[in-house]
């Protein structure tokens, strides 16, 4: 597929229909067939299950959105925005942009997919009622507003060049306008809905009128929710569900010791990431944030914590495999006697200091154990305080000098960027400032032209390994358990289950 | 049994439920007041758990007063209480349902599976304690004291563990996971639920059967029955006429705390099993901060711990002629 010669706008507008083609190629060396049932397990199932993607919080409402509902655009393995419900989406300043909407979409309840839906859809998540998860990215939004049938404007605060990706997300799947209740789905998407018992499971059969020919293929998915990993392997291996995400990396040789089933790792962007507030001393000074990137033993974590199933990382939040990357920047590794100078200059020698590690933020215990073990042997007593993952986020993380965050990966640069690394965002973990990376932020973010993006992001990536006060150590891999007969499954490094997007895609041969 | 001191029994036990009624609503309320104060002492509250480690201040406040949970704790327990009395739990703060329709889905569940469980403990376990008592030293009482002793000992966890690798990874003669559905036929249900059922029984059967062994053996000591035995009872009808009489208070006092735990205490079977009961729910409650939610749900685990105990009570005072007098 093409890797990124063109830029987007051209890639969207250009083609159109077209472009299914070679995906579908792509996925696809035997030919899928049509048929089938199968019953996913997912990560968690609670009360608090929804059918509202504005709401969609865990992985489960993610997979049970892409289910329902289609998006203006979608994805593809490489991570490029593909027209989806927009047929095309231009702009030529990155600002205003005109979307042309797929012609003969149906709802599942028959109606016409029009431009008013997909106006009313966006803009809710700016109403606070909603309680959109997406309500600070939607301010961006300063008029989405239908001027044909099938033709609408989304005029932004300022220039985005990835508000395709943006719009991809399980959040800004198109509803109906005017949906108020959630009791069922009402969507264009692969499938419609059967039951939906929060807690329990989400039951979808197939939709004949799905507006990709010849998809979905599977007949009805059964999707429900086991918490605890032993049992959710333990229900692939007994072929009680077919397929399983999040595989704990332990469970890894159980899964591969069965001849009826596979493991799919997808490398992403998920990392757990030591935080040193720069408001608090000694966590400010950088002479201490250098001692800690130098006491990190990346190879250590990635082989004991997560047997391999990781790549390791480099003290700023964009993976190798991404395609901004910059892979000139040299890789911080363990090294005691700069750890060791670095704590001398700060004056920290036999300090002792508080971190705070829980379940909550993946392998932050084992990897606060591991610092301790190093710290101790240049004279720092890290004294590891392992705290509940209940209420983590809410009590602990970001309120001490010293504590682990866990991040989530997003599909663009400039998402996480701005999320977690921007002086004023709301979740700038260790409170660093840098007006220059807050500029070329903004630049790369208007920027259509693809290398120069890359040159900017690239400098920004060398930013936050130099001064930003947290420490990367690896990026997560996703690895998911599935059936052999289960084909056309691929990773993404967006999250587990192809981006939680494998409905569509993958058919049953059994 | 004579009339007089059967009618006698039946109005002490009758006075003693009115009694115990009252007290019960007393124990309920203050039960009631502990949670709601512990869960307040829990970091975090039902906005901030909902909006997640990406929440923004602005966020959390909008959806805390949309939850009512800006206003000050003495008021949400207040009208907590009042619509409590009215027979209104509230609605729940994740779902966006009655209270009662979250559990109305979930409570049958838990009932069901807890009273198969029972229905397969109860008899086992007096078997294995009478069988026991009276083979006392003997080969049987022996091997049975210490496959019940093992029992008590080996956590559920393992047990529902070791029993899902065996019959559903290794032999694949049963389900993994207890998968319950509308449209599921008797045969599904118990095949899916066989699992659960066999770890929660084998707990409370250990325990029983080991109450009641103790029970039993303790009236064995008795001169009365030395005197049957003189007379030359048989064994078997000296057990089931003369002394589960006088054994059946101590037993069914055991079973009932026995039994109390097959609805609460099934939580790690419900977890393993991925079973949707009550006591799943209760968690959920309690990660999510779902107060309206948690207070229903320790309430009936309440409940039903003092309907258990006041049947414990009842047929206590039934059974013992002394009690009954009094």
């Amino acid at each position: 597929m093409d890797d990124l010669p063109f830029s987007r706008r051209e890639l969207l507008g250009g083609v159109g229909a077209g472009l299914l083609l070679p995906q579908a190629a792509l996925a696809a060396p035997a030919k899928p067939r049509v048929g089938g049932r199968i019953r996913v397990a997912s990560l968690s199932s609670s009360t608090a299950d929804t059918l509202d993607p504005a709401k969609g919080a865990l992985s489960t409402d993610y997979i049970r959105h892409y289910m329902l509902y289609s998006g203006l655009t979608q994805l593809d393995r490489n991570l490029v925005p593909r027209p989806a419900l927009a047929e095309r989406m231009e702009s030529k300043d990155q600002k205003n942009w005109h979307v042309r909407l797929r012609r003969g979409v149906t709802f599942h309840d028959g109606a016409t997919l029009t431009a008013r839906d997909v106006a009313w859809s966006l803009l809710r998540h700016k109403d606070p009622a909603v309680g959109s998860k997406m309500a600070t990215i939607a301010e961006q939004f300063a008029e989405v507003k239908a001027t044909g049938p099938h033709d609408l404007i989304i005029r932004l605060t300022g220039p985005n060049a990835d508000l395709p990706t943006i719009l991809a997300q399980s959040h800004f799947l198109i509803l109906r306008a005017g949906q108020k209740d959630f009791g069922t789905a009402n969507g264009t998407g692969p499938f419609r809905c059967v039951q939906f018992r929060p807690g329990v499971r989400t039951l979808v059969r197939r939709n004949p009128d799905y507006w990709k020919p010849g998809k979905p293929y599977l007949e009805e998915i059964e999707l429900i929710g086991i918490p605890d990993e032993v049992s959710r392997v333990n229900a692939l291996l007994s072929g009680d569900v077919h397929l399983v995400i999040a595989v704990n990396p332990r469970s890894a040789k159980r899964v591969k010791a069965s001849r009826r089933h596979a493991l799919m790792e997808s490398k992403s962007g998920l990392y757990t990431n030591l935080i040193m507030q720069q408001g608090a001393m000694p966590t400010g000074n950088p002479h201490f944030v250098a001692a800690m990137k130098y006491l990190v033993d990346r190879p250590l974590i990635k082989r004991a914590l997560y047997r391999d199933y990781a790549t390791i990382a480099n003290d700023h939040p964009i993976p190798p495999f991404h395609p901004y990357y910059r892979s000139d920047l040299p890789q911080t590794s363990l090294d005691l006697d700069k750890a060791r100078w670095h704590l001398q200059r700060a004056g920290l020698s036999g300090v002792r200091l508080p971190v705070y590690a829980s379940p909550a933020a993946d392998g932050s215990v084992d990897m606060a154990s591991i610092m301790q073990e190093y710290g101790s042997r240049v004279g720092l007593n890290l004294a590891v305080n392992r705290v509940p993952g209940d209420g983590y986020w809410s009590t602990h993380w970001m309120k001490h000098p010293l504590t682990f965050g866990n991040t989530n990966p997003r599909p663009t640069a400039d998402l996480i960027f701005s999320l977690f690394y921007k002086s004023d965002a709301d979740w700038n973990e260790s409170g660093w400032k840098n007006p220059r990376f807050d500029r070329l932020l903004l630049e790369a973010r208007g920027e259509a032209d693809q290398a120069r993006r890359k040159q900017l992001y690239g400098e920004m990536q060398g930013l936050v390994h130099d001064r930003c006060g947290v420490a990367i150590p690896v990026f997560i891999s996703l690895v998911d358990g599935f059936d052999r007969r289960l084909k056309g499954l691929y990773p993404m490094s967006t999250g587990g289950l192809m981006g939680y997007q494998f409905a569509e895609h993958v058919w049953w041969e059994g | 049994m004579a009339g007089a001191s059967s009618s006698s029994g039946v109005k002490a036990a009758l006075s003693l439920i009115a009694k115990r009624f009252a007290s019960s609503l007393l124990t309920l309320f203050l039960v009631s007041l502990v949670v709601f104060t512990i869960a307040q002492l829990l970091p975090g509250d039902a906005a901030q758990e909902a909006l997640g480690q990406s929440a923004t201040a602005e966020q959390v406040q909008a959806l805390r007063h949309e939850m009512g949970l800006d206003r000050p704790a003495h008021e949400r327990y207040a009208s907590w209480l009042s619509g409590m009395v009215s027979g209104d739990p509230g609605q729940s703060l994740v779902a966006n349902l009655p209270v009662s329709e979250v559990i109305s889905s979930r409570l049958p569940n838990s009932l069901l599976l807890a009273a198969l469980s029972a229905l397969v403990a109860v008899p086992v376990a007096l078997a294995i304690g009478i069988g026991s008592a009276m083979n006392r030293g003997g080969k049987l009482d022996r091997a049975l004291n210490i496959s019940t002793l093992s029992m008590v000992a080996v956590p559920e966890f393992l047990v529902a563990t070791l029993a899902v690798l065996i019959f559903s990874v290794k032999l694949r003669w049963l389900p993994s996971i207890a998968l319950v559905a509308d449209d599921m036929s008797w045969g599904d249900y118990l095949r899916g639920a066989a699992m659960p059922i066999l770890c929660l029984s084998i707990v409370v059967i250990a325990q029983m059967a080991r109450m009641t062994r103790a029970a039993v053996i303790d009236q064995m000591d008795r001169p009365y029955v030395e005197m049957a035995v003189l007379k030359g009872v048989a064994p078997v009808r000296m057990v089931l006429r003369h002394i589960m009489p006088n054994a059946v208070a101590p037993i069914v006092n055991a079973m009932a705390l026995s039994l109390s735990y097959l609805l609460g205490g099934a939580i790690i079977v419900e977890t393993i099993f991925n079973y949707p009961g009550l006591a799943s729910l209760m968690v959920n409650a309690v990660t999510s901060r779902d107060m309206p939610l948690l207070q229903a749900c320790a309430m009936i685990f309440c409940a039903a711990y003092l309907i258990l105990m006041l049947i414990a009570d009842v047929t206590a005072i039934l059974a013992n002629p002394r009690l009954r007098a009094q």
